[in-house]
């Protein structure tokens, strides 16, 4: 179970949240939203543990995640704007890299789960040659590798065609059954998960007067 | 944990053998600045051999600071290095990795091109063989202190300047010593003593600079 307790995030002096609390137990799906600016990006940063928290702390199964960071992260999927694969690479050695580092545990046929994301015939393209929505999903390729139990998405499907979208949102909803965690900001509607997803709304955030 | 090593090194490695002109540039900048020295100065052996330790470390130093930028810059800009501190394993360890990775590709060579540099600048055998074995244990602390600074400065857009404000002067003892170790080998004296500290700064780096590396990998990256 993944608890966020009185977080507070501060970017420039400005405060984007205070004393913010959430929990996301298994089976689960959260979604995150907002206009811009308002700070999706930054709780979701911050409940990955790439940056600390002006105030609060967040807990992984009850323990403080900066106290046992290794342990966490081996339950993580996080996936940023950034697709977070090299150019040199190809889509396949990319895949691999990732599943030598991160998903040990795994069975699966990188060939086969390429093929599943659509990259059939392009797994020795170097990654820097394919389009946007291409290299972004040989990113999401690594939510059908399976291992980590929480996964935190942000902005999943920029750049994903309507097809992939459905295919990416059953698959959402197949971890969510099997108990697993879902966190994700998107401005596109659900349409798969949207009776399933608990909306978490982040509001601008108003100085309280003292 | 050993597999995770060895899993960055290599991708690292590949990943930089499919671009070659960022490896081969700070090379051939080493080469070119120290021919021009001879072509500055003229040719006379004495002269040259009397200043060659601090031309060739110098050089070194220079070229280290041009190849450092690309070890983190890329990973910060695509996203990698966010994924490199969210893997199940301790960042030290990774950061530990690329440097390696970092020193075989820019580092190393240096040594290999080290009979160049002493026929260039007509170092006899045993000056040579100092020049050789300061770049052996120097470069790798170049590497190390280095990656320190392009950490801290990897978040900020233009860090050029700042970075070599920032890592020259903590290369300063490693070229007090290497220069002297080389100096003194030309007189014929031992220069045991400076390799012993230089190997000692080389310990000292490995064991506590992926710690500073990590450290400020997360803050700026925050």
């Amino acid at each position: 179970m993944l608890e966020a307790r009185a977080l507070t995030c501060v970017r420039e002096e400005r405060t984007l949240f205070g004393d913010l609390s959430l929990t996301v137990a298994p089976g689960e799906l959260v979604q995150v939203a907002g206009p811009n600016g308002v700070g999706k990006t930054s709780l979701l940063r911050l409940l990955a543990g790439l940056s600390r928290p002006y105030g609060g702390e967040v807990c992984w199964q009850g323990e403080n995640i900066e106290q046992n960071r290794d342990d966490y992260h081996q339950d993580l999927l996080y996936l940023g704007h950034q697709a977070g694969i090299k150019h040199e690479l190809t889509a396949f050695e990319n895949l691999a890299f990732f599943r030598r580092m991160h998903h040990t545990d795994s069975t699966a046929n990188l060939w086969q789960v390429l093929a599943m994301v659509g990259l059939a015939g392009l797994e020795d393209q170097p990654a820097g040659q394919l389009s946007a929505g291409q290299k972004r999903r040989v990113a999401l390729a690594r939510l059908w590798l399976g291992g980590p139990r929480l996964w935190i998405l942000d902005e999943p499907f920029t750049a994903i065609d309507k097809h992939g979208v459905r295919v990416l949102e059953q698959l959402l909803l197949d971890h969510t059954d099997a108990g697993g965690m879902v966190l994700i900001t998107t401005h596109q509607d659900l349409s798969l998960c949207a009776s399933r997803a608990r909306t978490l709304q982040l509001t601008p955030y108003q100085e309280e007067l003292v | 944990m050993r597999s995770m090593f060895t899993g960055v090194l290599r991708r690292e490695l590949v990943s930089a053998l499919r671009r070659r002109a960022d490896i081969l540039n700070p090379l051939w900048f080493f080469v070119i600045v120290i021919t021009l020295f001879p072509l500055g100065i003229g040719p006379e052996p004495t002269l040259l051999a009397r200043i060659a330790p601090g031309i060739v470390w110098v050089a070194a130093l220079l070229s280290s600071l041009l190849a450092l930028e690309r070890l983190f810059r890329d990973d910060f800009i695509d996203g990698t290095l966010e994924q490199l501190m969210l893997m199940p394993c301790p960042l030290g360890v990774l950061v530990l990795a690329k440097v390696l990775a970092h020193w075989l590709l820019t580092g190393l060579p240096l040594l290999l091109l080290s009979p160049l540099v002493a026929v260039l600048l007509s170092l006899d055998m045993v000056g040579f063989q100092a020049v050789f074995w300061t770049l052996l244990l120097g470069t790798p602390i170049l590497s190390l202190l280095g990656a320190i600074g392009v950490a801290l400065t990897v978040g900020i857009g233009k860090g050029g300047v700042l970075l070599s404000l920032l890592t020259l002067p903590l290369y300063i003892p490693v070229l007090i010593f290497a220069t002297s170790a080389i100096e003194a080998a030309a007189f014929g004296a031992p220069y045991d003593g400076q390799l012993a500290i230089l190997a000692a700064m080389l310990v000292g780096s490995i064991t506590l600079a992926p710690f500073a590396i990590a450290s400020a990998l997360r803050v700026s990256v925050n």
